[in-house]
């Protein structure tokens, strides 16, 4: 019964985005307040039918319904309880419905934090977003249908794939989507203001704090995604430029850059075009994000969806999307009109360097990702495209974006004077070379590329800490302590710096795993030993664990850093019963300045085991940066003239904000 | 400059840099495309040496012996099989009759030393390259017999 409850609920939230999406739109053009005023209740509806659809299938799953054709795939009568709430969204149909829950979380978010906002403009987002809503709610239910029944029933579950049985695994997809669908929100702001023809620096305003909310849950999802394959695949690499990766990385990129150009269009006027074509493409590339992973073209533990109709409806989905909007866009951009003029030396062009090295970064992940899947599809033979591309092209297109975000944010708007800048800077540079040679001095060897990471790393810290000192000297009219002055930096500026050293320590992690990793595979048996980067691993004993739905053997292996016992590690080789798969559990002691990673590989005949050591110096950063990001984007979208009331906004002129 | 000059010498640049870009970023594309050979491909020496590119199809039953650190198997597509030599850790998923993806480099031996073997994350799951190879031998073995049965057929009258 319940799951015919799920099915009947998901119908009835079609219905409901049908309305959402067409009558409110309608009544923007015709200037009908009733047909508008239905947008708000809509959306509320459309979140609460879903939700409780999505409960119907938790249900489903804690009950161990195997009547249910999804949940007899993805579950088992021996997966722990946590796992079978996972589970929901452990496959190809349950990923979706939880894909349509954010989006109608955010719609609802949208309806109810919006109130500031005119009717027309509100009417037309939420329909926006209404009708995305309906294009999902009819490929799950004429393709990917999480309710369908199995008749007869399964007697047992397939079981969750081993992989997937992770904590990591229970966070990781519900904040990517929110990331993913959260463009959607800064997509349908964008089409209302085309269609309304108000793209202006209000509309800056109020896209700006659901753009940086939508991109910290992203850069947490892509973190989090990254730290799960590190401590789940068990070959303990961080990041495999694997097109499921790629898949979510190219909308981080390009909406990183629509954060900076909205930074322009809301203090300046400018860039207006530019940022709708990136509001576009940032939810376009959500969309294809989502194609590539659900349709079953890519290899990979993303990859659920086997049945063809899936992929051509998601396709053409995309085409209409992608292709509706750009029309319009080409349609109404012409008039939007262009913003102040700026000198060539001045923030305005360092936002718009930022924006094409991006954009740019984006369009060769995009080649290397989808080159091999059109060579594929036109039957022009099978390649890949190695990492060691990714690699190039990123080093390439991140070292002058790094460079100049330690100069961008300390310039001036419409024009600055190079003479001074360095002047202000001089500093900066010095400590930053300084730093980067010490660094490699004592990790013992001083490679050019790591010298060059450590120091564009140093050198953003060192040039915030000069804007720091600038913004925080006492100057006519401000007096006070420095930590009153400090308490009244607005918090969108803090909240630039912040993310900025997120990324400086991003950038310092990268480079220092790069160069100084070591890794080894060994043959052990008990009371054997290994050595590296001057860390001792041996091998204690090896027994047998039962776990709930898995067989295990568990290594001890005990580390030791000259001559004293530091860590003591516990790798296994699970079995897990229902699915007959092997699954490497690796193990990690972990600090602020190295990893010591330990996987165990196969059993050899004579009952030694392959086992592969790894010592990881640094790699905590590369997650510390994403969360120092992610604070950094928090900060920025609380400032409180998001806030503030329309009719406040409205009695300043145009681009008062833009006082530094 | 005249401010008609100084927009034309931004634009300029702003070409030349994005210009100079896609150069870069095609010719890494270029050294990094890793093309895809079938064993059948490798025996009738299509495969280049000294370039990486990879091989897929079965590993074949029986076929993989470990030496310490170092295994040797061998990956075919039913009809011609390739030597692979691999050292260090196997994925989790493989297994002698199933499918898997190795990439690296064939040695003048005609042993192909990977340097990464992909098996995938289900044990129903065919990797698209292996899935690939299986089914050119397929096709290659239906016109060997399409165009061995008349013969047979002729053979069998007399």
């Amino acid at each position: 019964m319940i799951p015919e409850i799920g099915q009947f609920l998901l119908l009835l939230a079609l219905g409901v985005s049908l309305v959402q999406g067409v009558l409110p739109l309608a009544g923007a053009q015709r200037g009908r307040a009733d047909w508008m005023a239905l947008a708000r209740p809509a959306s509320y509806a459309q979140f609460i039918l879903v939700a409780l659809a999505f409960v119907c299938l938790t249900a489903s799953f804690v009950r161990h319904d195997f009547s249910v054709l999804y949940v007899a795939s993805n579950s088992n009568s021996a997966l722990p309880l946590a796992y079978r709430i996972a589970a929901v969204w452990g496959g190809h149909e349950g990923s979706l419905l939880l894909w349509v829950l954010m989006l109608a979380a955010w719609t609802a978010a949208v309806a109810r934090f919006s109130r500031s906002l005119p009717i027309v403009f509100v009417a037309r987002i939420l329909a926006v977003l209404g009708l995305v809503a309906v294009g999902f709610y009819l490929f799950m239910l004429v393709t990917s249908n999480p309710f369908d029944r199995l008749i007869p029933a399964a007697a047992d579950g397939r079981d969750l794939n081993p992989l997937l049985q992770d904590p990591g695994m229970v966070i990781h997809p519900p904040m990517l989507y929110m990331g993913y669908v959260g463009f959607s929100v800064a997509y349908a702001f964008a089409i209302a203001a085309l269609i309304g023809g108000n793209l202006d620096a209000t509309w800056a305003r109020w896209t700006r704090p659901w753009t940086s909310a939508a991109w910290i849950f992203l850069t947490f999802g892509i973190g989090l995604g990254s730290w799960w394959a590190y401590n789940e695949l068990g070959w303990g690499g961080w990041w495999f430029w694997d097109p499921v990766e790629n898949a979510s990385f190219m909308p981080w990129l390009v909406g990183t850059a629509l954060i900076h150009s909205l930074a322009v269009t809301e203090k300046r006027g400018g860039f207006k075009v530019w940022t709708v074509l990136l509001a576009i493409m940032a939810f376009s590339l959500s969309l294809l994000g989502t194609f590539l992973v659900r349709s079953g073209v890519l290899s990979s533990v993303h990859a659920f969806a086997t049945d063809p109709r899936r992929g051509l409806f998601i396709l053409v989905f995309l085409v209409i999307v992608i292709g509706a909007s750009l029309l319009l866009y080409a349609w109404r951009a012409p008039s939007v009109g262009l913003g102040q003029r700026f000198a060539l030396f001045s923030k305005e062009s360092m936002l718009l360097v930022n924006n094409m090295l991006l954009v740019v970064a984006c369009g060769a992940v995009l080649l290397g990702t989808l080159y091999p899947l059109f060579l594929d599809a036109l039957g022009m033979g099978k390649i890949s495209v190695g990492p060691p591309y990714f690699d190039t092209v990123f080093a390439l297109m991140m070292a002058p974006l790094l460079l100049l975000m330690g100069v961008g944010p300390l310039m001036r708007w419409k024009q600055d004077d190079a003479g001074s800048l360095a002047r202000r800077l001089r500093w900066a540079v010095v400590v930053a070379i300084v730093a980067a040679l010490a660094a490699g001095w004592a990790m013992g060897r001083i490679s050019p590329a790591t010298t060059g990471g450590l120091f564009l790393g140093c050198w953003i810290v060192a040039a915030i800490g000069v804007d720091l000192v600038e913004r925080l000297k006492p100057r006519a009219g401000l007096g006070g302590s420095v930590f009153g002055r400090a308490r009244l930096l607005p918090r969108a500026m803090v909240g630039m710096m912040v993310a900025h050293l997120g990324v400086a320590v991003f950038a310092i992690g990268v480079s220092m795993v790069k160069t100084y990793e070591t890794e080894r595979d060994v043959k052990m048996g008990p009371d054997s030993s290994t050595e590296i980067a001057g860390y001792v691993f041996r091998l204690l004993s090896l027994k047998d664990v039962q776990g709930p739905n898995y067989n295990a053997v568990q290594g001890r292996i005990e580390v030791s850093h000259n001559g004293r016992v530091i860590a003591m590690l516990s790798p296994e080789k699970r079995i897990y019963r229902v699915q007959n798969n092997p699954m490497t559990e690796s193990d990690v002691d972990s600090n602020l300045f190295r990893d010591l990673y330990v996987s165990m590989g196969e059993q050899l005949p004579n009952g030694d085991w392959i086992v592969r050591v790894q010592h990881k110096p640094f790699i905590a950063w590369i997650w510390g940066g994403c969360l120092v990001m992610m604070l950094g984007g928090a900060l920025a979208a609380s400032d409180r003239r998001y806030r503030l009331r329309q009719t406040r906004s409205a009695d300043l002129p145009a681009g008062a904000g833009a006082a530094r | 400059m005249k401010p008609r000059h100084k927009r034309a010498a931004i634009a300029l640049g702003v070409l030349s840099a994005v210009g100079v870009a896609a150069a870069l970023v095609l010719n890494a594309f270029n050294s990094n495309l890793v093309f895809f050979y079938t064993p059948a491909q490798i025996a009738a020496k299509e495969a280049p040496q000294g370039r990486t590119f990879r091989v897929g199809g079965l590993v074949e039953a029986g076929s993989v012996k470990r030496e310490g650190v170092t295994v040797n198997f061998v990956v075919t597509d039913t009809v011609k099989a390739v030597p692979v030599r691999y050292e260090g850790v196997l994925p989790d998923l493989f297994k002698e009759g199933k499918g898997v993806v190795a990439q690296g480099q064939l040695g003048p031996d005609g042993v192909f030393t990977a340097r990464e073997v992909l098996a995938k994350h289900d044990e129903n799951y065919m990797p698209p390259e292996a899935a690939d190879a299986l089914q050119k031998a397929e096709k290659m073995r239906n016109q060997m017999a399409g165009t061995l049965a008349p013969a047979a057929a002729t053979g069998a009258k007399p």
